[in-house]
C-alpha cells in the first residue's frame, strides 16, 4: 500500500459529517459573490447588448444615445481593450465581437449606476447588423460539413473484419440532447482595482487561475497583477470552467476603465442565452454481435455540437470517444469525432465532460439491440463486461473489473431484482393501461484530466503559534463538498481534530497555477497536495517532539491533538510552542502530480486515467399508457468511491449526480427555434419556466445508496476515490427502465427506439411504436421500429424462448433509408 | 394619505420602504438592506430560493396568524407596507439554528447551499402550518423550490423529521395574534406610484381615475413580466387585500369564490367541496406560488394555457366583473376573445367567480405536461359529466393549450350527450375531441401529441370510471 493512501486509525477521514458550510447555508450566512455587492461601496451595474441575429455582422455600433440615460457610466467595447479582445484559450472568442455568432451574443456592454439604469443605457445602444446565413442544428452542420477543431479516431483492431465475422450487424443512429447546467447562482463576477491598478476578481468560477489569466490577457497585465478570488459557486457542474472568463474580464475592464467596482451578474436568461451547456451529440453506429451475444466490433462516428467556438469541445470529443466503451469488451473499435460549429451558445464543460454521450451511443446500442438479438438486455450487457486482462480501446489495461461485477451482483441481490422482475411481469400482464420497466446498468469511468498537465495541484497550511491551523488550496467549492474533504484530509494528516482546522476561500495569490476543480479530480489533487504540506509540518514536528521525548523522531505519532512517542506525550500545541521558539518553519506549501499518466491525443492512445470508477444502478419506473408520463418507483445504487473520505458528502455526490442525470435523460429539453423565421436560433427555452429541472416529485418512491466495500485505492489519498462525475451515468438506467417499459405495451421482444430527452411525449411514441409492433412483428419490422438497420445475418436467432423461428429471408432494409427521426416521433 | 412613514416589519425590526418604486420587488429590497440569505435564482417564481415568510391571516378566521411562504423575487416589496416577514435570517443563526434548518444542515440537505435559504423558508412554514397535525410534511410543502445539486433525498428525510414547534418558539406563539391588515398605501415615487385599495370601492375609483394601471393581487404573473421581460407600469393598484374580493360563499344555488382569494386559501377553504378543483388545485404551479396567486389573476391573464380556464369552462362557472359603473355577469365561455384578450373593459375587475350546483358527479382533470407538478400545460382537459342510467345526459370538456384561447369541446360534448356511455360511445367522441381546437407544436408539445392527448385522455376518463378503485399508476 503507498503512503498516499494508507489511512491511520480513527482517521477524520472517513467520517460522515455534513457539509463544512452547512450552518451557513441553512441560516442564509454564506456568502455568494453577489453578496457582495451590498458590502461595497459606489458599485457600478453591468448590462450586456445582445444579438438579435444567430449571425451578423456588426456593421455600426452607435453608443451616443446610452449616454443620454440618467445613471449610465460607460459603455464598454472592443475600442477599450488594452490587450488581447479575446477571453478564450483558443483564440476563437472576440471578448467584443465584430460578428454575432449566436442569438444572444453580447457585443457591448453598459455599466450604471443601477441595474436599471445599464439595461435602459444598452437598450438605447443603436446596432447595425447585417445578417448572414446561420447553421442551427447539428444535422444542418452535419450537411454543410461545417466542423471546427481536431477530428480525432479511436482505433483498435479491424473494425471491417470485426463486423464480417460477427453473426449480426445492426447499424442506426442517435441524437443526444444537450443540457443546461442550471446552477442556482448564475455567472457573476465583482472586479475591484487598488491604488496600485492591480486588480481584485471575485468570480463564480472553477477555474480561478485561467480566470485570472484571461483577465490579464484582455487587460494587457502580468498575472502578478491580477488576482482571483472565488468564495464559493452555488453550483458549477462544470459550467463555471471556462464561461465566467469573459465575463470577470468585462467586470475588469469596466474596474480599471472607471476606477470603481463593477459587477457584472448575469440575470437567468442572459445566464441561458450566454453561455455554453452540455453538448448535444449526433451519433451514426454499425455494430456486430457474435451468436452468444458479445460484442464483436464497433464502427461509429460522434459529432458533437461545440456551438459558435471551441471552448473545451476538443477535450470533451476525446472524453467521450474514450468512454463510448463503458464497461464493456469490444475487440475491434473504430470511433470518428467530429465537432459542428453552430450559431449557438458555445458547449462547454458539463459534469461527465463529453463521458455520458460517449457511453449513452453503447448503452442506447445494448438496449435497442437486446429484443433483437433476443437476450435480456440486462444478460447483455452482464455477458459483455471488461474482465481481468483486457484493455480499453485506447489501449490502458482495466483494472479491477471484478469491482464492476461485484457492485452489479451486490445490487442483484439488494435490490431484489430477480423477484421483481417477476412482479414487473406479472402487473404488466394485469394492466393494460400501465406498464413497468425495470433495469440496471452499470458504469465505469476513467478518472484524471484527459489533459495530462492539469493533473496537479497545490495546497498553502499554516500553523499559527498558539496550534491553529488554516488551509488554502487551488480547487474551489461549488457545493460538492472538496473543502469538507479537504478540513478532513489535513486534520487527519496532522492528528488534530476537525475544529482545530480552517480553511480560507480559493485565491490565486495563495495557490499559483491551479487547474480546473473539475475531472471529479479535486479531491484526489487537492487531496494529495495538502497532505503533503501537512507532512512537511509534521515531519519537522516531529524532530522537535523526539527531541523532547528523547526518541527517534520515527517513533513520533500525531493522534487527536496528542503528540506521542516512547510512552511519553505532548500536546500539539506545546509541540507548535517549542517549534516556534526553536525556529522552525510551521507552515508549508504542498505539491502533487498524479503520477503513472501518459497520453498521445493524437493517435488517442495512452493511460490517460489514474484509474477507473465503477458503480451500477436499477430502476423501476412505470408509464401511463395513455399519455406517456412516467413514475420512478425505485432506485438502488451501487457505487465505488473506494475508500470513502467523506460519507455523507460522497452519497450526495451520487443521489444529486444520479438525478441531474435522469434530468438530462428525460425531462430537460433543450430547444432552439430552428425554422427559417425570425426568431432563428433563439433558445426557445431561456427560463425556468420553460426549461425543467427535476424537482422533488420526481424524486424516486425508494431510492437507496450503498457504497462498494472492499474498494481501496491504492496510489490515491487515503485510499479513495473520486465521485463527482461517475454516477450521473448511473440514470442510464432510468432510460432503459423507460424503454423496457414502453416496450411492454407492444408484443414480446417488441425493440422501441426511445428519443433522449425521454420527456413523456417521446415515451408516448415509444409506446406508439411498440403498440404498432403487434400487427407486424416480424424481425425486420421490430429492428425498423427500433431504428435499427438489420446489416447483416440473422435477427432473433438466438433466443431460446421465442415461439417463432427467425425469418432468414426478411429483406434487409437499405441504411440509407434508414433514420431515427422516422422511427415515431413527429420531432 | 397619513403622514404615517411606509415600513414592514423585517425579523422583528421595522425597515422603511419609502422610494421603492412600484416595480421594485421584494428580493431586491431585502438584499438591498443587506438580508441577502434569499437568492434570485430565476426571477420568475419557478426556483424558490428567493422564498420568505409572511404574515397571513390563519385558517380559521383573522383570529390568528398564518406563516405563509412566498417568492419574494415577485412581490412588489411596496406591498410589503404594514406587513411582517421573515427571512432566513430571522428563523436562526448558526450558532443558534432554528429546528429546521438543523434538520437540513446534519442531514446533508445542502450542498451548495444557493437554494437552501428558500427551502428553509418553505419548510419553516410548514413547521408552523397550524392544520399540520402530526409532525411530518405535506407533500406539495416544497413543490415550488428547486435544488440542482443534492437530488433531493435528504431534504425529504428532513421534511419527513419536521417536529413540531415548541411552546416557547416566538414565531409559533406569534400565529395566535391576528396577521397585520392591509394598510392604505400609497408610494409614490419616480418610477410611480403603488397603491393599495382600502376596499371595493377604492379600488373601483382607483381604476375608474388611472385606466391605464395594472391591477397586481398575487402578482405572480406582473412580476414574471416585470423581472424578465422589463415590464413597468407608472400606476400600480394593489388589490390582494381587498375585502370584498376575499368572500367564499355557498348557497344552494352556487358556489362564489372570491377573486382575491389565494388558490391555497382556495384549497383550504372549499376543502374538496368541488371535487373537479381539488383535483386541480395541487397541479397548479407550485405551493409557493398558489401562495400567492389568485383565481381572479388567472382569468384576467387569459393565457390559453392557464389551467383555471379550462376546469372553469368544464364547471360552466360565470365570471363577475365590477366596476364603479356597476357589476355584470357572464359565463366564462364568453369570456375570452382572444390570445390574453377578455371582455374586461380597463375600468372593471374580476370580483368574483360563480361556480353553478349541483357538479356533475363525473369529473376529471388531465393535465399533460413534461413534470408532473409546476409545470405549464402542453394540454390541460377538464370534464364534467353527468351520466343517468347509463346514458350522458350532459357533458362539459374545457380544453387549455389547444387554441389562442381556452375552449369548450363542443362537438365532442354534442357526441356525447344523450348516447350510451360505452366504449363504443367514447372511441368515437374521442376521435371528434382529437379534432377539437387548432393545437401547434410548440417548446412544450409537438400538434401530433397534443391531438394524441385529447383523444386519449376520454378513453382514459371512460377507462378510470370503469375501474373506480383504481388509483395507483402514472399520472401526467
Amino acid at each position: 500500500m503507498s503512503s498516499l493512501s494508507q489511512r491511520p486509525a480513527n482517521a477524520v477521514v472517513g467520517q460522515a459529517i455534513p457539509h463544512e458550510s452547512a450552518a451557513l447555508h441553512v441560516t442564509g450566512s454564506a456568502l455568494y459573490t453577489d453578496d457582495l455587492v451590498g458590502r461595497t461601496a459606489g458599485v457600478l451595474h453591468a448590462w450586456p447588448v445582445q444579438s438579435p441575429h444567430a449571425r451578423a455582422t456588426v456593421t455600426a455600433l452607435r453608443v451616443e444615445a446610452a449616454y443620454g440615460i440618467d445613471g449610465v457610466v460607460r459603455v464598454l467595447s472592443a475600442a477599450d481593450v488594452p490587450g488581447l479582445n479575446d477571453a478564450g484559450v483558443k483564440g476563437d472568442e472576440p471578448l467584443f465581437p465584430a460578428e454575432a455568432r449566436h442569438v444572444g451574443h453580447a457585443i457591448c456592454w453598459v455599466l450604471g449606476e443601477t441595474l436599471e439604469a445599464a439595461r435602459l443605457g444598452a437598450a438605447a445602444v443603436e446596432v447595425d447588423y447585417a445578417p448572414l446565413p446561420a447553421i442551427i442544428t447539428l444535422r444542418e452542420a452535419i450537411a454543410a460539413e461545417a466542423f471546427q477543431g481536431c477530428q480525432p479516431t479511436l482505433l483498435r483492431g479491424d473494425v471491417e473484419s470485426g463486423l464480417a465475422h460477427a453473426a449480426v450487424v445492426f447499424a442506426g443512429e442517435l441524437d443526444i440532447a444537450g443540457q443546461e447546467h442550471f446552477y442556482l447562482e448564475t455567472h457573476v463576477s465583482i472586479a475591484l482595482v487598488d491604488e496600485a491598478g492591480q486588480v481584485f476578481v471575485q468570480s463564480s468560477t472553477q477555474h480561478p487561475s485561467e480566470t485570472q489569466a484571461m483577465v490579464a490577457q484582455v487587460l494587457a497585465l502580468p498575472s502578478n497583477a491580477v488576482t482571483v478570488q472565488s468564495l464559493r459557486m452555488g453550483g458549477g457542474f462544470g459550467g463555471k470552467e471556462m464561461q465566467p472568463h469573459g465575463l470577470a474580464a468585462v467586470a475588469a475592464l469596466g474596474a480599471t476603465l472607471t476606477g470603481r467596482p463593477v459587477r457584472l451578474r448575469l440575470n437567468r436568461t442572459q445566464d441561458m442565452t450566454m453561455t455554453g451547456k452540455r453538448h448535444g451529440f449526433h451519433a451514426q453506429w454499425r455494430v456486430g454481435f457474435d451468436a452468444d451475444g458479445h460484442l464483436t466490433a464497433l464502427d461509429a462516428t460522434l459529432t458533437s455540437d461545440g456551438g459558435w467556438s471551441l471552448d473545451l469541445s476538443e477535450p470533451v470529443l476525446a472524453r467521450a470517444l474514450c468512454h463510448v466503451d463503458n464497461a464493456y469488451w469490444i475487440p475491434d473499435v473504430r470511433v470518428n469525432g467530429r465537432i459542428a460549429r453552430t450559431n449557438k451558445t458555445s458547449q462547454t464543460a458539463f459534469r461527465g465532460f463529453g463521458g455520458p454521450q460517449g457511453m449513452l451511443v453503447i448503452e442506447d446500442i445494448l438496449g435497442r439491440c437486446a429484443p433483437l438479438l433476443g437476450i435480456d438486455p440486462a444478460e447483455l450487457r452482464r455477458r459483455n463486461f471488461y474482465v481481468d486482462g483486457q484493455a480499453t480501446p485506447y489501449g490502458q489495461p482495466v483494472r479491477h473489473p471484478e469491482r464492476l461485477v461485484h457492485a452489479w451482483d451486490d445490487l442483484t441481490a439488494r435490490a431484489d431484482l430477480v423477484q421483481r422482475r417477476e412482479e414487473v411481469a406479472a402487473f404488466n400482464a394485469e394492466h393494460p393501461h400501465a406498464k413497468r420497466g425495470l433495469a440496471i446498468t452499470p458504469v465505469k469511468f476513467g478518472i484524471s484530466f484527459n489533459f495530462t498537465t492539469f493533473n496537479q495541484a497545490g495546497a498553502l497550511v499554516h500553523v499559527y503559534t498558539d496550534g491553529s491551523v488554516l488551509i488554502n488550496h487551488g480547487g474551489t467549492e461549488m457545493g460538492q463538498g472538496l473543502h469538507t474533504k479537504m478540513l478532513q484530509v489535513a486534520a487527519t494528516s496532522l492528528g488534530l481534530p476537525l475544529e482545530r482546522v480552517r480553511l480560507a476561500p480559493t485565491r490565486t495569490d495563495k495557490v499559483p497555477n491551479a487547474s480546473a476543480t473539475a475531472a471529479s479530480s479535486g479531491a484526489d489533487l487537492n487531496g494529495g497536495a495538502v497532505k503533503h504540506a501537512c507532512e512537511q509540518i509534521t515531519a519537522r514536528l516531529a524532530e522537535v517532539a523526539a527531541a523532547e521525548l528523547s526518541v527517534d523522531p520515527s517513533e513520533v505519532t500525531f493522534a487527536g491533538g496528542v503528540v506521542s512517542g516512547g510512552g511519553g506525550s505532548l500536546t500539539w500545541e506545546e509541540v507548535v510552542a517549542l517549534a516556534y521558539a526553536q525556529r522552525v518553519q510551521l507552515w508549508a506549501s504542498g505539491f502533487y502530480r498524479t503520477e503513472g499518466l501518459q497520453w498521445d491525443s493524437t493517435a488517442m492512445q495512452g493511460s490517460p486515467f489514474k484509474y477507473f470508477s465503477y458503480g451500477v444502478a436499477a430502476c423501476e419506473v412505470e408509464v401511463d399508457g395513455f399519455t406517456g408520463a412516467y413514475r420512478t418507483r425505485r432506485v438502488d445504487i451501487v457505487h465505488d468511491v473506494g475508500d470513502s473520505l467523506s460519507p455523507l458528502v460522497d452519497i450526495g455526490q451520487i443521489e444529486g449526480g444520479f438525478v441531474q442525470g435522469a434530468g438530462w435523460l428525460t425531462l430537460e429539453d433543450l430547444r432552439w427555434e430552428e425554422g427559417d423565421g425570425p426568431n432563428r436560433g433563439r433558445l426557445a427555452t431561456q427560463s425556468a419556466s420553460t426549461y425543467k429541472l427535476p424537482s422533488l416529485s420526481e424524486m424516486p418512491e425508494v431510492f437507496t445508496v450503498a457504497l462498494l466495500e472492499h474498494a481501496h485505492e491504492d496510489g490515491v489519498v487515503y485510499g479513495s476515490k473520486a465521485v463527482g462525475e461517475p454516477p450521473l451515468m448511473l440514470a442510464f438506467s432510468v432510460r432503459e427502465a423507460l424503454r423496457q417499459a414502453a416496450a411492454a405495451f407492444g408484443p414480446e421482444r417488441a425493440a422501441v427506439h426511445l428519443a433522449t430527452p425521454a420527456t413523456p411525449e417521446s415515451v408516448w411514441w415509444a409506446i406508439e411504436s411498440a403498440r404498432s409492433q403487434r400487427d407486424d412483428d416480424s424481425p425486420g419490422r421490430r429492428a425498423e421500429r427500433a431504428g435499427v438497420t438489420v446489416v447483416s445475418a440473422e435477427v432473433g436467432g438466438q433466443d431460446p424462448h421465442a415461439p417463432d423461428q427467425p425469418e432468414p429471408d426478411a429483406p434487409p432494409i437499405a441504411p440509407e433509408t434508414e433514420r431515427l427521426a422516422d422511427s415515431g416521433s413527429p420531432r | 394619505m397619513s403622514s404615517r412613514m411606509p415600513s414592514a416589519t423585517v425579523n422583528g425590526i421595522p425597515l422603511g420602504l419609502e422610494g421603492v418604486s412600484p416595480t421594485t420587488n421584494a428580493l431586491d429590497w431585502l438584499r438591498s438592506r443587506g438580508l441577502t440569505g434569499a437568492k434570485e435564482g430565476c426571477a420568475e417564481g419557478e426556483c424558490g430560493a428567493c422564498a420568505v415568510l409572511v404574515a397571513r391571516p390563519g385558517r380559521s378566521g383573522d383570529s390568528t396568524t398564518e406563516w405563509t411562504a412566498v417568492n419574494s423575487c415577485l412581490m412588489p416589496a411596496a406591498s410589503l407596507d404594514g406587513q411582517e416577514v421573515v427571512t432566513v435570517e430571522g428563523l436562526g443563526s448558526p450558532d443558534d439554528l432554528h429546528p429546521v434548518q438543523r434538520e437540513l444542515a446534519v442531514r446533508g440537505g445542502s450542498q451548495c447551499g444557493f437554494c437552501t435559504p428558500g427551502f428553509v423558508c418553505s419548510l419553516a412554514a410548514e413547521f408552523y402550518r397550524a392544520d399540520r397535525a402530526d409532525a411530518g410534511c405535506d407533500a406539495h410543502a416544497l413543490s415550488g423550490n428547486l435544488c440542482r445539486c443534492t437530488g433531493y433525498r435528504p431534504i425529504q428525510d428532513a421534511a419527513d423529521a419536521l417536529g413540531m414547534p415548541s411552546g416557547d418558539d416566538p414565531l409559533g406563539r406569534r400565529r395566535e395574534a391576528p396577521a397585520p391588515g392591509a394598510v392604505p398605501t400609497r408610494l409614490v415615487g419616480a418610477a410611480g406610484t403603488y397603491a393599495r385599495a382600502a376596499d371595493l370601492t377604492d379600488a373601483c375609483t382607483l381604476l375608474a381615475e388611472h385606466p391605464e394601471a395594472v391591477l397586481v393581487a398575487g402578482s405572480t404573473d406582473w412580476g414574471v413580466e416585470v423581472n424578465l421581460r422589463a415590464a413597468r407600469s407608472a400606476f400600480v393598484i394593489g388589490i390582494d387585500r381587498v375585502p370584498e374580493l376575499r368572500d367564499l360563499d355557498e348557497d344552494g344555488d352556487a358556489i362564489t369564490i372570491g377573486a382575491g382569494l389565494t388558490l391555497s386559501e382556495i384549497e383550504r377553504r372549499l376543502g374538496g367541496r368541488v371535487p373537479l378543483l381539488a383535483e386541480l388545485l395541487p397541479q397548479f404551479a407550485s405551493r409557493l406560488i398558489r401562495n400567492g396567486a389568485t383565481l381572479g389573476g388567472n382569468l384576467a391573464t387569459a393565457s390559453p394555457i392557464g389551467d383555471a380556464a379550462p376546469v372553469l369552462l368544464a364547471l360552466e362557472a360565470e365570471v363577475i366583473l365590477t366596476s364603479s359603473s356597476g357589476e355584470r355577469t357572464l359565463p366564462i365561455s364568453e369570456f375570452f376573445t382572444g390570445y390574453r384578450q377578455t371582455v374586461r373593459r380597463a375600468d372593471e375587475l374580476i370580483r368574483a367567480v360563480r361556480i353553478p350546483l349541483p357538479l356533475s358527479p363525473i369529473s376529471a382533470f388531465h393535465k399533460i405536461a413534461k413534470r408532473r407538478f409546476d409545470d405549464i400545460s402542453g394540454v390541460a382537459i377538464a370534464f364534467a359529466l353527468d351520466v343517468r342510467d347509463g346514458t350522458v345526459a350532459r357533458a362539459r370538456i374545457g380544453l387549455g393549450g389547444v387554441a389562442a384561447t381556452p375552449l369548450r369541446a363542443l362537438a365532442t360534448e354534442r357526441s356525447l350527450e344523450g348516447h350510451a356511455w360505452s366504449e363504443s360511445t367514447v372511441e368515437a367522441a374521442a376521435e371528434v375531441l382529437r379534432g377539437e381546437g387548432t393545437p401547434i407544436d410548440d417548446l412544450r408539445a409537438s400538434a401530433a401529441y397534443r391531438r394524441a392527448m385529447l383523444g386519449t385522455s376520454l378513453l382514459r376518463l371512460h377507462a378510470e370510471q370503469g375501474h373506480p378503485g383504481r388509483t395507483e399508476g402514472a399520472r401526467a
